[in-house]
């Protein structure tokens, strides 16, 4: 019966998303391959950030909100390598080697806030991620210019104080991008990004399969137990949190290369919404979550975000009104996800007390 | 009334607060008009703090999803508007509507949070989040007729600011205005803020009030005693819903403009943090530390606007306004639970 349960929403909820996104495809008028090429830029775009939220997900600490954190940890990287004006291989290396340690930093506070708050987990994550991006603005708008020397002067606003809304990536773009690109139809395939995504999936694969990931999926299932076992909870949290963070701040960096553009102020903060409701279109819960639901999630959840307002202008002679319909199913489905999964567990809990 | 002592983030907060008015008068800004203004802050942002108090006190936690609410107060306006009701009547009539359809959506959201006990925060954040895009295609669609409040290219869809000064701007705010050499005391805002305080007062003298109160404390001890414990949260949140509406009403008549589309999405935290000042724990809490909150938190933000402008970059207000916000939200999830699991 149970079995039976679960089963239906992991397959009902990309079946609704499947249906939905071919209708709206239907109404928007574009094209196969325009929609195929689209869904492929965002599958490599965010492919990794969603799968930095399945392993917090696996070991019972719900949708990671924060990850925004690791975004922005990335973009800070990014922000000071550009000032201090490191180019090219030399450059981007740099980059990813201040990004990680400030994500493994920032992780491994989050984890520790977090084993405060059991049970509380993702609003505090939701929190947190808004009270980072209080603190990125503080640096980036007021600090630099006025404590944080600034070298490199084109990122900065002409008032002399805080950096330009955009920056342009230039000196990064299209350096692997384009590598090993096919070309099938009108359908262009950059094979070596989709690899690197797929990379990304093995190795958060190959961690659940190790003796960790045991550990995380033993601490996720009853941790009241698996601390009996001899596990140490709060400490395995803790490095969870740290994966999530690294992995989400590696996902910027290819998110962002490969727009090319860097919205400095703006480009963090929907990571969090539109990663979370796209591991949960793809049949997700917030109690698990698999590879499988990373990646058809972020198909089936992008193609309805890709069509969506071109449909809504077809059908409505309203762009806004798609535009209302794509943050709906964003939000929505979070919310959806939470009350059916809250609900779930408190019948159980009753039931388990009766 | 509890005995009341000063906690830490009430002395961070306060001390910060008398810097401020050190900095603003080193400035040579004038205190008394920061003062006046300060009062009607209160009344503005007050009673959308209270709100949360019925809600706080059934045991559901913070409101997250405060933007139902506003929602539905915002709906009451805009009807008022649409048949062009001014003044007095017009403000009243706002309210009546609002609570009309506050008493709707909050059943509603009641419902669902009944369904998620235990973690009303999360997927009230959530609830309130979906709902901001759906009511823009109300806001979009709906067919009110009053140029004024439509888009003035198409005539389709509300404006995202719509403007009240030929309707109740500062009705209230203007209601038995006291003015006492520079100070000016809004008699009429606080009177309606005071009544709205006795009412949630009484409210918890009655039996109803003492047995959300109940809930609230120890909900198996509740259930023994043979109350009803959905149908006491499902009131409580409804009652919640409904002073929310009204809050919005206050708060737009004073603002001046019904402000719609996706600006309640964020409404919520600085009214969080405003009762987690006042000393509330996320439990059972007093009007008075509403009260307090507020003017603590709004007088401080009041101040950064001038000092900031000073030291030149503008963005800077709005910055600390949400560090603050998310800052003390933080503290009070992470210091809130400690407590409970060292009990």
């Amino acid at each position: 019966m149970k079995a039976n349960k679960l089963l239906h929403s992991e397959y009902i909820v990309p079946a609704l998303f499947l249906l939905l996104a071919y209708i709206a495809w239907q109404f928007s008028g574009f094209t196969g391959s325009f929609v195929g090429n689209q869904v492929l830029t965002r599958f490599i775009r965010d492919g990794i950030l969603v799968l930095s939220l399945i392993i917090p997900v696996v070991a019972g600490l719900g949708l990671n909100f924060a990850i925004t954190v690791g975004a922005m940890a990335m973009q800070t990287s990014l922000l000071l390598v550009i000032n201090y004006q490191a180019e090219g291989i030399r450059g981007i290396l740099l980059v990813i080697v201040i990004g990680v340690l400030l994500s493994v930093l920032l992780g491994f506070a989050i984890g520790h806030a977090l084993n405060r708050v059991k049970g509380k987990e993702m609003i505090t994550t939701i929190i947190i991620g808004f009270l980072g991006n209080s603190i990125y603005q503080l640096i980036f708008l007021v600090g630099f210019g006025t404590f944080i020397p600034v070298i490199n002067q084109e990122i900065i606003l002409s008032r002399g104080i805080g950096v330009r809304n955009t920056v342009d990536l230039g000196m990064y773009r299209n350096t692997i991008d384009k590598l090993w690109l096919l070309n099938l139809g009108g359908l262009e395939i950059p094979l070596f990004m989709i690899l690197l995504v797929l990379l990304f999936a093995g190795f958060v694969y190959y961690l659940l399969h190790t003796r960790l990931g045991q550990e995380i999926k033993a601490v996720g299932l009853d941790s009241g137990r698996s601390a009996l076992v001899g596990i140490n909870v709060d400490a395995l949290r803790v490095k969870v949190m740290i994966i999530s963070t690294v992995l989400a701040a590696l996902g910027q960096l290819i998110y962002l290369q490969n727009i090319g553009m860097f919205d400095v102020y703006t480009a963090h903060m929907n990571t969090g919404i539109i990663s979370c409701a796209a591991l949960l279109a793809g049949g997700a819960s917030i109690k698990s979550a698999r590879i499988r639901h990373a990646i058809i999630g972020v198909f089936l959840f992008h193609t309805l975000f890709i069509v969506s307002p071109q449909a809504g202008q077809n059908l409505f002679n309203n762009a806004a009104l798609g535009e209302y319909f794509r943050s709906f199913i964003a939000y929505g489905t979070i919310a959806f996800a939470l009350i059916i999964n809250i609900k779930n567990e408190n019948k159980q809990a009753k039931q388990g007390i009766s | 009334m509890p005995s009341f002592s000063m906690k830490l983030p009430q002395i961070i907060i306060s001390t910060f607060l008398i810097l401020l008015i050190l900095l603003a008068y080193l400035l040579q800004m004038d205190l008394l008009v920061l003062f006046n203004e300060s009062l009607v802050k209160l009344v503005m942002n007050g009673v959308l703090v209270l709100s949360l108090i019925p809600m706080l006190n059934a045991g559901a936690g913070m409101n997250f999803g405060l933007p139902v609410g506003i929602v539905g107060g915002l709906i009451g306006m805009c009807i008022a508007v649409n048949y062009r009701m001014t003044g007095f009547y017009g403000f009243f009539m706002s309210l009546f509507f609002s609570l009309l359809i506050c008493i709707f959506l909050g059943w509603i959201y009641g419902l669902i949070l009944n369904l998620v006990k235990g973690r009303e925060e999360i997927a009230g954040t959530f609830i309130g989040f979906s709902f901001i895009p759906l009511m823009n295609y109300f806001w979009t669609l709906v067919p009110f007729t009053n140029r004024q409040m439509l888009y003035p290219i198409g005539g389709q869809g509300l404006r995202p600011k719509i403007n009240l000064e030929l309707y109740f701007y500062n009705i209230l705010d203007h209601l038995w205005l006291v003015k006492i050499g520079g100070i000016e005391i809004p008699l009429g805002l606080l009177a309606f803020f005071g009544l709205l305080c006795l009412f949630l007062y009484l409210f918890f003298r009655t039996k109803l009030g003492r047995a959300t109160a109940a809930v609230g404390e120890n909900e198996a001890f509740a259930r023994l005693s043979g109350l009803n414990v959905a149908n006491i949260r499902l009131l409580a949140i409804i009652l919640s819903t409904i002073i929310a509406g009204v809050g919005i009403c206050v708060y737009t008549q004073s603002y001046g403009f019904i402000q719609l589309y996706d600006e309640p999405l964020s409404m919520a935290y600085p009214a969080i943090s405003a009762i987690l000042i006042g000393g509330s724990t996320g439990k059972r809490t007093f009007i008075f530390e509403a009260v307090l909150g507020t003017y603590l938190l709004q007088t401080m933000y009041l101040l950064t606007v001038p000092i900031a402008n000073e030291i030149l970059v503008p963005e800077l207000t709005e910055i600390l306004r949400t560090f603050i916000t998310y800052s003390i939200i933080l503290y009070a999830l992470l210091i809130r639970d400690k407590r409970r699991s060292s009990r």
